[in-house]
């Protein structure tokens, strides 16, 4: 019995490093010389080299970018939260009139398609002068992050006990005390999830970011690796290298805080 | 009303008012803006802006290249997602009898759904490539070019959609069948049902709401998906992969037909729509 497990447990994950192979494979290309690329037959290359990630880190765009996506996605999650967070407590909590009307623009706005807001989204950051800056990306991201966020948010928010709540009032607290020092403390986990998601969203965002930026001063990660110029032919390894290097954060979050991201991604659907 | 009441109601709007302004000016603004820029014949670089109502949506009826996009969003969303939900069912169902390593095996599963869809493009494409990539040569040596030959691009991209969101349905069904109490598999055994039999009449209907969910998530997404063609292919070869967004965006910011371009945005919003409202409709007949 206890065999059997083990060769099931063994085999559930064979199975899944198979899917993730072609990841593994763009990490065993960015440590490949050029001229092992086109032998493909062995697992590791035989000369395991960092040139890819030199090239990457000396002649392109990407550092740039990254400090770039690191700016836009960390500033569209606290704007997003300090937002969302209120919004979320007041639909959770509070009588306030027009409640289903505000829960029908916030659901609306996450099945809204990025492709259908971006024109006049572009208009509006010409007119106000936003284009190629961390501002214009930041603002457009909001407009996917903050719904998502209210959403999740609101929902973290409706599990607490509500006697906790009424426990403080009747103590004479205040409701900004009891946001403070009840809610707050309570839902921080909810608040980590629905953060890490947002910033997830942000950092991978395409679409705005290769439609608003024009120079390195505002290109994100997406942008910088989408645009990655090859001179005569397709240089296969330094792409790999930058590759690697745009997706350490979403792999850091798979890793290390996996906990959260499962909660976050399980609570928008599992609930209601 | 107390004053307590009454001081509730003003909290209470003061925490919206913030979000429901930024959402206004950031979605709804934009929403109105685009039908109104769908009505308008639009080319910045000419100078041009004048109003000509209903002309590109008569204009799209007509056109082939259009009903051609539509085609293929149709095709890659019904086959793509048919594709994600059988595929990450049985991964949760395998990942359900896990005992060691569900850790690894999340991190494994969830990593593919986490990257950026640009860096999958890339991925892909390498995977993809005629003479070096790693698909032709475990195929024994093929030169398949599967990015250029126009009956090979829309299964190619369709595979690379399938790797990075099985992930997404998988995680889905398996966190509701860790919430099934063992008492249900126990008393399905106690009654003498076999594998097969718990598995149809038990575990299957329990997942059965989760699955719609992911249905309509992962339709949306589908319909929506832009990052992974666009880069992957850019809609090519001979329009074989030209989805709806993509068609859009050329007509927005390559040919710098705005109007019309928000016209093709128009209609894939109402596309969502649809889809959307047919789901709730569904789900308001067969409450699961």
């Amino acid at each position: 019995m206890r065999r059997r497990h083990l060769a099931w447990d063994a085999g559930v994950l064979l199975l899944l490093a198979v899917w993730a192979v072609p990841y593994f494979w763009q990490v065993r290309t960015s440590f490949t010389p050029n001229a092992e690329l086109l032998a493909t037959t062995r697992l590791v290359p035989t000369r395991p080299t960092l040139v890819h990630y030199q090239a990457v880190a000396e002649r392109s765009v990407m550092p740039r970018a990254l400090g770039n996506s690191l700016g836009v996605a960390t500033l569209t999650t606290l704007l997003a939260l300090a937002l969302g967070l209120p919004a979320a407590y007041a639909i959770a909590r509070l009588p306030i009139p027009g409640k289903n009307l505000f829960l029908l623009v916030v659901i609306a706005s996450t099945a809204f398609p990025q492709i259908t807001t971006v024109s006049p989204l572009y208009l509006l950051m010409r007119a106000l002068g936003l284009r190629d800056t961390w501002t214009s990306l930041v603002l457009a991201n909001t407009s996917f992050a903050l719904p998502l966020l209210v959403w999740l948010l609101a929902g973290f928010i409706r599990e607490i006990p509500f006697e906790l709540e009424e426990a403080a009032f009747l103590d004479g607290a205040g409701r900004l005390r009891v946001l403070r020092s009840v809610v707050l403390p309570l839902v921080a986990p909810g608040v980590a999830s629905a953060a890490l998601l947002t910033f997830l969203a942000a950092w991978n965002e395409f679409l705005f970011a290769y439609t608003f930026t024009a120079s390195e001063a505002s290109r994100t990660v997406p942008v910088a690796l989408a645009l990655f110029p090859g001179v005569f032919e397709i240089p296969w390894g330094d792409i790999a290298a930058a590759s690697i290097l745009a997706s350490l954060p979403p792999v850091i979050i798979v890793i290390a805080l996996q906990r959260w991201l499962v909660q976050g991604l399980v609570a928008g659907a599992l609930k209601d | 009303m107390t004053a307590r009441e009454r001081a509730d109601r003003l909290t209470g709007l003061a925490f919206v008012s913030p979000a429901l302004l930024a959402l206004a000016a950031l979605t709804v603004y934009p929403g109105l803006w685009v039908l109104w820029l769908s009505l308008q014949q639009r080319i910045p670089i000419f100078g041009i802006a004048r109003f000509v109502g209903v002309e590109h949506y008569a204009f799209l009826a007509g056109d082939a290249r259009f009903w051609n996009a539509v085609r293929v969003t149709l095709v890659f969303t019904a086959v793509s997602v048919g594709l994600e939900l059988a595929l990450g069912l049985l991964v949760a169902l395998a990942l359900q009898r896990q005992r060691a390593g569900r850790r690894v095996a999340l991190s494994l599963l969830l990593l593919a759904w986490a990257l950026p869809s640009v860096v999958t493009a890339e991925l892909f494409k390498w995977l993809y490539d005629p003479s070096a990539g790693l698909v032709n040569v475990l195929l024994g040596g093929h030169a398949f070019n599967w990015l250029g030959d126009p009956r090979l691009a829309l299964p190619g991209l369709i595979a690379a959609d399938v790797w990075r969101t099985m992930p997404f349905v998988a995680l889905l069904c398996y966190a509701r069948l860790l919430t099934i109490p063992p008492e249900v598999y126990e008393a399905a055994r106690v009654d003498g049902a076999g594998r097969a039999a718990t598995l149809a009449y038990v575990t299957l209907p329990l997942l059965r709401s989760i699955l719609l969910i992911a249905l309509l998530f992962r339709t949306l997404d589908a319909l929506r998906a832009f990052d992974l063609m666009f880069v992957l292919t850019r809609g090519g070869p001979a329009g074989t992969t030209e989805t709806l967004t993509v068609y859009a965006y050329s007509s927005l910011f390559q040919t710098l037909q705005l109007g019309f371009g928000a016209a093709v945005g128009c209609v894939i919003f109402l596309l969502v729509m649809l889809v959307a409202g047919a789901y709730l409709r569904a789900m308001r007949v067969a409450p699961a």
